[in-house]
């Protein structure tokens, strides 16, 4: 099986979210970038099949600020190859994402190996054009399912645990080619040591594939681009750990929960 | 907005979802608002009685074959491709659940329509469609507009009324016959939710942990205060996926909905997934070291400061009232 990983990394939102001048879109220059949670337990995902049952795996990402750090992990984790689709991606979306994933797995007339798996977040914190997923499984035509916490190989294809809700889950069957939106990996994310992305920096072994911009379908308008007036606010209770947690007693006390 | 407008029922074993009467309840408003019909999805096998539940739509448009068994999200899009062609539909509301998660995505590449995603709110501003949506786990809000009032939105749960007092009208029923194409992605059974030592729904006191505990280690920090406060601890996601707590402990969108006399949020950011599952407690207390941190905005009260400095002294002082 040849496992590819398709990252787009996510403004990080611990730090502060500024709106640009233009009032619809953030503030680019403030942003930090990331990999969201459900990105990184599709990296994991990919390494657990490899693990088990042998094959590749392909860490391939979009440009963006911070993406070298996040494939040189991917390569100290265990990937085999750390590919970088370069090009101005960033504040782009889902829909032009899919696109320039796509021309990469199909690059010129090399049709998509026929055992491919490609692995990529369910859902993240950006996607308001859509998830990446369902639009690349249409793109290569080729079955998709999201949602995924569970991969195992069952004869020629995929048995595949989603999950619902509530802690209800569901299985189902799927022929490769195919694509799976991760939602988490069976096990947590590994921790890799800086010293091995470190080897890994000085192993260059990271490749750069050039990807025109892919044209997008015509969308909805961004009108505005604000911070959420808060409906209610909690009250804030301040001091130092010995006041606040008598005043934290005094309101369990209030409200007869102790 | 020329055409009509169309929820995508969800179900899930027989029973209509919340987010089904969430969708119906915007989308009579809706069809009030620009005089458009309003049509009800009902897609799946053995789904004909719930039909009679859906009456705040117009016209229910049911589809029922023993294929549509927990259908994967490509055929469930190329059935509402056929049927907003049919109906002449302009606007189709989904569900931004696990359940139906794909489905918009995979039908506005399919009918060349714009998907809005985390829609929680939908309104018409001289005829032209405008959503609000919430991006970067609620921290951002984004006013789009629709071109020509078609598209496909994705509802975000929990933030429309349930409308359920208009069910009782009686809506007309059309079966449809629409070419179901064969997936290759078959459902073969579902796995039923680990049954936990305790039920977190059942519980008055909840001390719940979110990445700010830091490690492991750090979980006795809240075992101890759960236990003084005759509680017991439940989690965010990421601790569930590090396997620091079981899955049966999981609150929010993909875990449970608990409804406490209290919830302390110790470290928990607020993601809009986590508080689906814990906005409805009585009295919510969080304590996070970022004042910006959305918790703030659903608790009651709060605390801007380190857990692992001030859950301790908080543990002692209540042992101590308690005696
Ligand atoms: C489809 C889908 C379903 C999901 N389902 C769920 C679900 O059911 N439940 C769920 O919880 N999430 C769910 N999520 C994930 C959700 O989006 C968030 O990623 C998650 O809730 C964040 O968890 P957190 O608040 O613990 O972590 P973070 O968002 O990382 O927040 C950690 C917080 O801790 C604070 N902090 C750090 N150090 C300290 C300290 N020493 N003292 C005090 N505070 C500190 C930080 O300021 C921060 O606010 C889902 C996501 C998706 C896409």
């Amino acid at each position: 099986m040849q496992a590819f990983v398709l990252l787009k990394l996510s403004p990080d939102t611990v730090d502060e979210l500024t709106v640009a001048a233009d009032g619809k879109s953030l503030e680019t220059e403030a942003l930090r970038f990331k990999l969201g949670d459900s990105d990184e337990h599709a990296l994991e995902q990919a390494l657990l099949l490899k693990e088990k049952y042998g094959g590749t795996v392909t860490a391939v990402a979009l440009e963006a600020l911070e993406v070298d750090d996040v494939l040189f992990t991917a390569l100290a984790k265990g990937a085999d190859r750390a590919v970088k689709l370069s090009g101005e991606f960033t504040g782009s979306q889902s829909h032009a994402a899919a696109g320039a994933m796509g021309s990469f797995l199909q690059s010129g007339d090399a049709a998509l190996p026929a055992d491919a798996l490609i692995l990529l977040r369910s859902q993240a914190i950006d996607d308001l054009d859509g998830e990446i997923g369902p639009f690349l499984a249409d793109l290569l035509g080729v079955p998709y399912v999201g949602g995924v916490t569970g991969v195992a190989v069952a004869g020629e294809g995929l048995l595949v645990t989603k999950e619902f809700a509530g802690g209800l889950r569901g299985e189902f069957t799927l022929p490769l080619p195919a694509v799976l939106g991760i939602q988490s990996a069976e096990k947590p994310p590994r921790y890799v040591p800086i010293a091995k992305v470190r080897a890994a920096m000085k192993s260059g072994r990271m490749e750069t594939a050039e990807i025109p911009l892919p044209a997008t379908p015509a969308s909805f308008t961004v009108e505005r681009m604000y911070k959420p007036q808060a409906a209610g606010r909690a009250e804030m209770l301040e001091g130092a750990p010995e006041i606040v947690a008598d005043r934290l007693v005094a309101v369990l006390a209030k409200n007869n929960l102790i | 907005m020329s055409g009509g407008i169309l929820i995508l029922v969800e179900h899930l074993k027989g029973e209509l979802s919340q987010i089904s009467y969430e969708m119906l309840g915007i989308g009579r408003k809706l069809a009030e608002a620009s005089r458009a019909p309003l049509y009800a999805a009902l897609l799946g096998s053995d789904v004909t009685a719930l039909a009679n539940r859906l009456g705040a739509a117009d016209k229910v448009l049911l589809v029922e074959d023993s294929r549509l068994t927990m259908p994967p999200a490509g055929t469930v899009a190329s059935l509402l491709k056929v049927l907003i062609e049919q109906q002449q539909v302009s606007l189709v509301l989904v569900g931004g659940t696990n359940i139906t998660m794909g489905v918009g995505s995979m039908l506005s590449v399919r009918a060349h329509l714009p998907f809005v995603n985390f829609c929680r709110e939908v309104r018409l501003e001289n005829g032209a469609v405008v959503l609000t949506s919430q991006l970067f786990g609620g921290k951002i809000f984004s006013d789009v507009r629709l071109p020509d009032g078609r598209g496909i939105v994705s509802v975000y749960p929990g933030a429309f009324p349930a409308d359920h007092d208009r069910s009782e009208r009686a809506s007309a029923v059309e079966n449809v016959p629409v070419p179901i194409e064969t997936s290759s992605v078959v459902f073969k059974r579902f796995i039923e939710p680990e049954v936990g030592d305790v039920d977190i729904t059942k519980q008055n006191v909840l001390v719940a942990v979110g990445r700010g505990i830091q490690n492991e280690d750090n979980l006795a920090l809240a075992e101890d205060l759960a236990a003084a406060l005759g509680g017991v601890i439940c989690a965010s996601r990421p601790i569930i996926d590090q396997g620091w707590v079981p899955l049966s402990r999981q609150v929010g969108k993909s875990g449970m909905i608990v409804k406490p006399k209290l919830y302390l949020a110790l470290g928990i950011s607020g993601a809009p997934e986590h508080v689906e599952g814990m906005q409805g407690s009585q009295s919510i207390i969080a304590i996070n070291t970022d004042a910006q941190a959305p918790i703030f905005d659903v608790a009651h009260y709060g605390v801007c400061g380190d857990l692992l400095e001030i859950v301790p002294v908080l543990t002692e002082k209540i042992k101590a009232r308690k005696g």
